[in-house]
């Protein structure tokens, strides 16, 4: 028999189910993984105790014939942006210095009531903000596949961490959150599957907020199942958040029949980029035959201001981010130097407290919402934000959905771009139209790169069919099977 | 009544507008459930949404939003059912978000009208510009050490209305005036209990003079944090004269803020680092745009309370009491319902007269309020039956209020007790009449000669016989029978 870790979520739940084997046996062989795989340094906090205890209360009413559903018992990480009752939560920064919330987020909460185990807390990009995972103040991650050159590559961010831990099978399946494409991109990089639910499926409640109107919670696992499972223990509506859709849960799971025969899916032309490596067009080519090969039609369709999302997402996510980190002042918890006045506490804390990446962006957001610049810019982005999501309403009127590449490039080594902050930014040129028009998407992991490392395919489908994504993206993984054993390991 | 400065070369007017925070009265804060009490513990009633703590999210308070309708009713204002929350931004220690909630480009409440009771008996209109709900800060504490300050975040998240007037304000009387009757109308909503020493309404004002027969505005200042009405009549007054000074001089009056210095009486511009903010509002995305259904609204106005205009008008209506009288009565709901008491059943006139001469100088001189007033509405009303009645007369009555007012007694009681009660048998006064006639013939025959002013005489001896209890009508009346025979 393989390592317990190697099982996807779904069997793992099967086995506990079956009895094969237990909640602690199964913890404990994350521990072990996790320990093991230090040197990604996927993990800013380690929470052994409290899983090996919350496994145990799972064994316990396994035992009593109570159980919670299919993740029950199940070792899952959560992405160190959601805040966690009694366990350090630092956002991946500095000015979070030993804070440790007295309440938990609504999403991990969800998890907790199905019955997850918490195995410990993955790094990020500070803030998440980033999309190599270098920007956390506790380093970089090490993305677990090995390229041909040797060289370290980065996991993709900002949700960098949960994707490694589950790509390096430490646990089975993570929390990520995706603002502009912090779940898809990592899973692509790591050849994982990320998915983003619809804006408003999960709850923000608790997690910390890097721009409100963009920010959304959804899992990191290796299969399109695990994903539709450990949504399903995550999501649903919650009045504490007033963005929070009152929309019934549909049964995720249910909806993967692996049958997309009619259905209609659009290759918008826009995404087809001058300069994008032959690779990632062969792939998307072979994506298009495989969904095709299912029974399904593909056709082209247009969307036609596509060119200015990535400029309208860098106004609009750092002007939400500006004022949403205005909290962090040194007053009231993380981070203080002192100062000899209020305003040098404050420069000192937030100094010393923000790393370069946060800093750019806090002041980018600062100066578009400032006096004599607001209407040029924000109010102007928010104009091109509806027009980019009239732009999506148009396109599925003629398709049920939208077939993409995830990413415009495989993982780059750890270190490159780092000093191009435009070169790091086109990395979500591909997520972050649906993204700043709230649609739900999954990144799958559909082939390799020339240097044989993962790349990934998106399916994009309208507001809260997310059904639909993992149908179709189900499909996708079916007709790829794609390996998710790491080359060499 | 035009209030007009002299300068050098002609008279000024004034123009003023006024700014008023009002707190609403809510038992939960605005986007949080904590607790709103005043004097409570320093940071008893602060929840993490208000501490502003990591991934903490707004969540709008209904109550605070139908209080914030209610009170744009009681304006006869314009409601939007359309309105948006925006952030304000700025850095301050007792602001733990960074930001303070507000309304900005869409407020919930448009234009409205204020309708003042001017002491000539006529009225004038003042015009309400807008009103929005925003959360108040907290408190720092400078003075509890000398190299700290400490921070009292209860306030924080408080909800507030600010209502704003129209630059149709011409003297400090009439701001004080405006206050009044805004604060008496939000109270007989129950929307701002109006209790300016507590911080419950506070008041900026923006002051500008121009000469009269001018139609544009000249440059503003503005005054803030204006904690009562006297200092915003005092406020207006210094400003008005400084600014009329200023323009005779050919100085330029700038467009600043200013603070007033309530022990001088003056007002200083505040240091420009004091209100140099860029506040880079932008609708807040932790909240949808506020969507109210007419329904709603309809709901609220159906259950609003009768306000003082339409009351007054009613009294003068209906009671035939004269419009200044009607004023004062309606000015607070709980006076007016307490005149309203003393009245049912009798004549209104004389319950007016009761409650506004007698019941009122007595509470001010005690320093009480009507809620205190040691003489509950249904005794005043048997006291003024026992008036009707012929048990007391006027002078008597007087003395059992006073009575009253010590006591706190039943006018029957204090009667009873004291042996108050007026003597209107005809037929003992009678005996006294026919005893003193019999046995003052000398002045029997002067009156009965043709001096009448001897019947004084008679009165004066009937009362010293009775101890002044004596009907005196009953008396007059026996007198000039008896005496006439």
């Amino acid at each position: 028999m393989a390592a317990l870790t190697d099982l996807t979520l779904a069997e793992a739940a099967a086995g506990l189910a079956a009895g094969d084997f237990t909640s602690i046996e199964l913890t404990d062989a994350s521990l072990a993984a996790m320990e093991a795989g230090r040197a990604l340094n996927a993990f800013i906090t380690e929470t052994p105790e409290l899983a090996r205890a919350r496994a145990a209360e799972s064994d316990a009413r396994r035992g009593r014939g109570e159980t919670r559903g299919p993740l029950d018992g199940v070792p899952v990480a959560i992405k160190d942006l959601f805040c966690t009752e009694g366990v350090l939560t630092t956002a991946g920064s500095h000015i979070l210095d030993g804070f440790t919330p007295t309440y938990e987020s609504t999403v991990s909460q969800n998890l907790r009531n199905a019955g997850a185990v918490m195995i410990g807390k993955t790094n990020l990009d500070e803030f998440a903000m980033g999309s190599s995972n270098a920007t956390s103040y506790y380093g970089p991650v090490i993305n677990p596949w090995r390229a041909d050159d040797g060289k370290d590559r980065v996991p993709g961010g900002s949700s960098g961490g949960s994707a490694s831990s589950v790509a390096a099978r430490i646990c089975f399946g993570a929390t990520g959150t995706d603002t502009g494409g912090s779940i898809r991109q990592p899973g692509s990089f790591c050849g994982i599957v990320g998915m983003k639910p619809t804006y408003g499926r999960c709850s923000r409640w608790g997690i910390v907020a890097f721009a409100s109107s963009l920010d959304q919670a959804g899992p990191m696992t290796r299969t399109v199942r695990d994903a539709a499972l450990m949504l399903q223990g995550m999501a649903g509506h919650d009045p504490k958040d007033s963005t929070s859709t009152p929309v019934d849960l549909p049964d995720f799971a249910a909806a993967l029949t692996g049958d997309i025969r009619g259905m209609k899916i659009g290759i918008p032309k826009e995404y087809r980029l001058d300069g994008m490596p032959e690779e990632i067009e062969a792939l998307w080519r072979q994506g298009v035959e495989w969904l095709e090969a299912a029974g399904a039609e593909t056709r082209e369709v247009s969307l036609p201001h596509t060119k200015y999302a990535l400029p309208t997402y860098y106004i609009i996510a750092p002007a939400e981010a500006s004022s949403n980190l205005a909290r962090y002042d040194g007053v009231r918890y993380g981070l203080r130097v002192p100062g000899d006045s209020l305003d040098e506490m404050y420069e000192n804390t937030r100094g010393a407290g923000f790393g370069a990446e946060v800093r750019r962006r806090v002041l980018i957001g600062t100066y578009v919402l400032s006096a004599g610049y607001y209407d040029a810019y924000y109010i102007k982005a928010q104009r091109v934000r509806s027009l980019i999501a009239r732009d999506f309403d148009r396109a599925f009127e003629e398709v049920d959905a939208l077939l993409t590449p995830t990413a415009p490039s495989a993982a780059f080594a750890l270190g490159e771009k780092m000093d191009d902050p435009i070169a790091m930014y086109l990395n979500d040129v591909f997520t972050v139209p649906s993204s700043l028009a709230g649609l739900p998407a999954i990144s799958v992991p559909a082939g390799l790169s020339r240097e044989g490392l993962p790349l990934g395919l998106q399916i994009i489908t309208p507001a809260f069919d997310e059904e639909r994504v993992f149908r179709v993206g189900e499909v996708l993984e079916t007709a790829s099977s794609f390996d998710t054993r790491l080359r060499g390991a | 009544m035009t209030y007009l400065i002299q300068g050098d070369r002609g008279d000024w007017e004034v123009v003023i507008g006024l700014e008023i925070h009002g707190q609403v009265v809510s038992k939960a804060k605005l986007f949080s459930g904590a607790a709103t009490a005043f004097g409570a513990d320093p940071n008893c009633q602060v929840s993490l949404v208000d501490a502003a703590m990591p991934g903490m999210l707004p969540v709008i308070n209904e109550h605070c939003v139908e209080q914030a309708v209610r009170t744009g009713l009681g304006l006869k204002a314009e409601i939007n059912l359309f309105s948006v929350f925006e952030r304000k931004n700025y850095f301050y220690a007792d602001l733990p978000q960074g930001y303070q909630i507000s309304q900005y480009q869409h407020p919930i409440v448009g234009e409205g009208t204020v309708v003042l009771d001017m002491p000539d008996g006529s009225t004038r209109e003042i015009g309400i510009e807008r009103l929005h709900m925003e959360q108040d800060a907290g408190k720092s504490l400078h003075d509890q050490d000398p190299r700290r300050s400490f921070i009292d975040l209860n306030r924080t998240g408080v909800c507030l209305m600010e209502i704003v007037t129209k630059p149709d304000i011409r003297s400090p009387e009439e701001a004080g005036l405006f206050l009044r009757k805004l604060r008496s109308i939000m109270r007989y909503l129950g929307t701002c209990d109006g209790n300016m020493e507590e911080g419950s309404m506070r008041c900026d004002i923006n002051v500008s003079v121009r000469s009269v027969g001018e139609t544009e505005l000249r440059t503003r200042a503005e005054v803030k944090n204006l904690n009562s009405v006297r200092f915003v009549m005092q406020a207006i007054e210094y400003e008005a004269s400084r600014q009329v000074e200023a323009h005779d001089a050919g100085e330029e009056v700038v467009q600043e803020t200013r603070l007033f210095d309530s022990a001088r009486g003056t007002t200083r511009p505040m240091r420009a680092k004091e209100f140099a903010h860029d506040y880079r509002y932008f609708p807040d995305p932790d909240l949808l745009p506020l969507q109210l259904d007419q329904a709603f609204v309809d709901r609220i106005k159906a259950a609003l309370p009768e306000l003082p205009d339409d009351k007054k008008a009613r009294f003068i209506r209906e009671f035939g009491l004269s419009p200044y009288d009607a004023g004062v009565l309606v000015a607070s709901r709980r006076v007016a319902e307490y005149f309203e008491a003393v009245a049912e059943g009798r004549d209104p006139k004389t319950a007016a007269n009761w409650v506004i001469t007698n019941l009122f100088g007595a509470l001010n001189a005690k320093g009480l309020d009507i809620s205190e007033s040691p003489v509950s509405a249904a005794a005043l009303g048997k006291l003024i039956d026992l008036i009707g009645k012929g048990t007391l007369s006027g002078r008597m009555a007087k003395e059992v209020f006073d009575a009253m007012l010590e006591s706190g007694q039943d006018p029957e009681a204090i009667v009873a007790e004291r042996g108050l009660e007026q003597i209107s048998d005809s037929g003992a006064i009678e005996g006294i009449v026919d005893g003193l006639i019999a046995d003052n013939p000398t002045q029997v025959e002067q009156y009965r000669a043709g001096n009448q002013k001897v019947i004084g005489w008679f009165v004066g001896q009937i009362m010293k016989a009775t101890q002044g209890k004596a009907n005196p009508q009953m008396v007059n009346k026996l007198l000039r029978e008896k005496l006439g025979e």
